[in-house]
């Protein structure tokens, strides 16, 4: 099976998108882990409470959020979720972005809302951490 | 030669095989038993040697000193002008070019490219010859010390999944210990991911270490977030059969356990809110990765918690309730 990256790859289990390919369909920009951008998405989470991403984001989850402070870190690390997607153009800073780049956590920002990122990511065929439990 | 000095490999590309060939030393991996001729020797005798070793050029010495080369391509030009009576002095390489058997591997690569010899031989700091080296020496030494390595890696691996099997006592338990600071959200998290880090260098399933790493992690910012100026300790207890994770503080304690650990419930500040902390989650992620939960907090006093995992239990987070 090839992927020519352009759109969601279809295996038998579901899409299999690499965050790479998402950040493209999104034009998302990329601040760290450039390295783990080929990491494969396997569903997404939204909220901006640390504790419910810690609760719910899963291994491969892409945790979309509205934080940028460097905590958002230590919770897509030790969720080991594939990437942290920051909206409405909140910039990570500093000690985040080398945090980020210490633990391989991709960070990827946009302008868009977390509602249409998160619509978008769905059309694509990246689902909700709900169907890993059926 | 499969591998080429080139300079232009981006950093990201470097394989431990280009590491190697600059951590190697020529010395490392030449071949130190080495055939030799004198000037004297007939080109017939250095024919027999040649299919007798099966090897392709030798180095002449006179009086243990390096003279010359004589190499497979000297024997043809000798055989097809029918001077195989000549001596090895008159059909030689003169004053070969060499290298210190100190030099890092790449600079033997880098002659291989440059020169297209077949061998160098091998000198000392005092210019004695030491070894020769061939391009199959360096593709062996290279195969050789990677295996090496490898074996290394695996007994480590072995070694740390199996230290509760070799140690021998009544209980064994691995204890880790994290001073955690009041107010100090830069380092949040550092002791569960090291906690995390160590669980799986243990070999302790995935499952289990997701819901301590998330006990932790909860445990620690609660630390963080609440106590007074002393800050708290994070223990992890790694025994056989279990994980015991505890959070101990010296206060201010909390006022109502029950009411603390209902879902939604937080004293946090604002501006911890603001964060996205604070959302009265942390207790109840916490009692959801526990097989056993001890909280006890007497108001204006210190705070105990004591998680408990065991090994055996494999039901991920979310599907267990409180």
């Amino acid at each position: 099976m090839t992927n020519d990256q352009t759109g969601p790859l279809i295996s038998e289990k579901g899409p299999v998108m690499k965050l790479e390919t998402l950040a493209r369909q999104l034009g998302l920009t990329v601040h760290a882990g450039r390295d783990a951008l080929d990491r494969e998405v396997t569903s997404g989470y939204a909220a901006d409470l640390l504790s419910c991403a810690m609760a719910k984001a899963r291994a491969g989850s892409v945790w979309v959020t509205l934080q940028g402070h460097s905590n958002i870190v230590a919770v897509a690390s030790l969720t080991e979720a594939a990437g942290i997607i920051i909206t409405e153009g909140v910039q990570p800073d500093d000690a985040t972005i080398n945090k980020a780049q210490e633990e391989g956590v991709p960070i990827l920002t946009t302008e868009l809302t977390t509602f249409t990122v998160v619509g978008r990511l769905y059309e694509l065929g990246v689902p909700g951490v709900e169907s890993l439990d059926e | 030669m499969g591998i080429q000095n080139n300079s232009a490999i981006p950093a990201s590309q470097i394989t431990r095989l280009h590491e190697l060939v600059y951590e190697l030393e020529i010395s490392q991996v030449m071949t130190r038993e080495v055939i030799t001729v004198t000037p004297q020797t007939s080109m017939t005798e250095v024919r027999e040697i040649l299919q007798r070793h099966r090897i392709s050029g030798i180095p002449v010495l006179e009086h243990g000193e390096l003279v010359g080369i004589i190499s497979i391509e000297d024997l043809i030009k000798a055989l097809a002008g029918g001077e195989m009576d000549a001596r090895v002095g008159e059909k030689m390489t003169p004053n070969p070019i060499v290298l210190s058997a100190n030099e890092p591997l790449v600079l033997s690569v880098d002659y291989f490219n440059r020169y297209g010899f077949g061998r160098f031989p091998i000198v000392n700091e005092q210019g004695k010859m030491v070894g020769i080296l061939t391009p199959s020496d360096v593709t062996q030494g290279l195969l050789k010390k990677l295996e090496v390595e490898y074996h290394e890696e695996e007994i480590r691996r072995y070694r740390a999944s199996h230290i509760f099997e070799d140690v021998i006592s009544d209980h064994t338990s691995i204890f880790l210990h994290y001073i955690i600071a009041s107010r100090d959200f830069k380092q949040a998290g550092a002791a569960s991911r090291n906690i995390k880090r160590t669980l799986t260098h243990l070999g302790i399933p995935r499952p289990i270490i997701r819901r301590a790493a998330i006990a932790t992690y909860e445990a620690e910012i609660n630390i963080i977030i609440h106590t007074d100026d002393f800050g708290g300790l994070i223990t992890a207890e790694i025994r056989p059969d279990a994980i015991i994770i505890g959070a101990l503080d010296l206060g201010p304690g909390i006022a109502d356990v029950e009411q603390a650990k209902r879902r939604g419930f937080s004293t946090a500040p604002d501006w911890i809110r603001e964060m996205g902390f604070g959302a009265g989650m942390g207790l109840t992620n916490i009692e959801k990765c526990a097989d056993e939960m001890y909280l006890e907090s007497p108001f204006g006093s210190r705070t105990t918690l004591r998680v408990t995992i065991y090994m055996d239990e494999h039901l991920p987070i979310g599907r267990r309730e409180a």
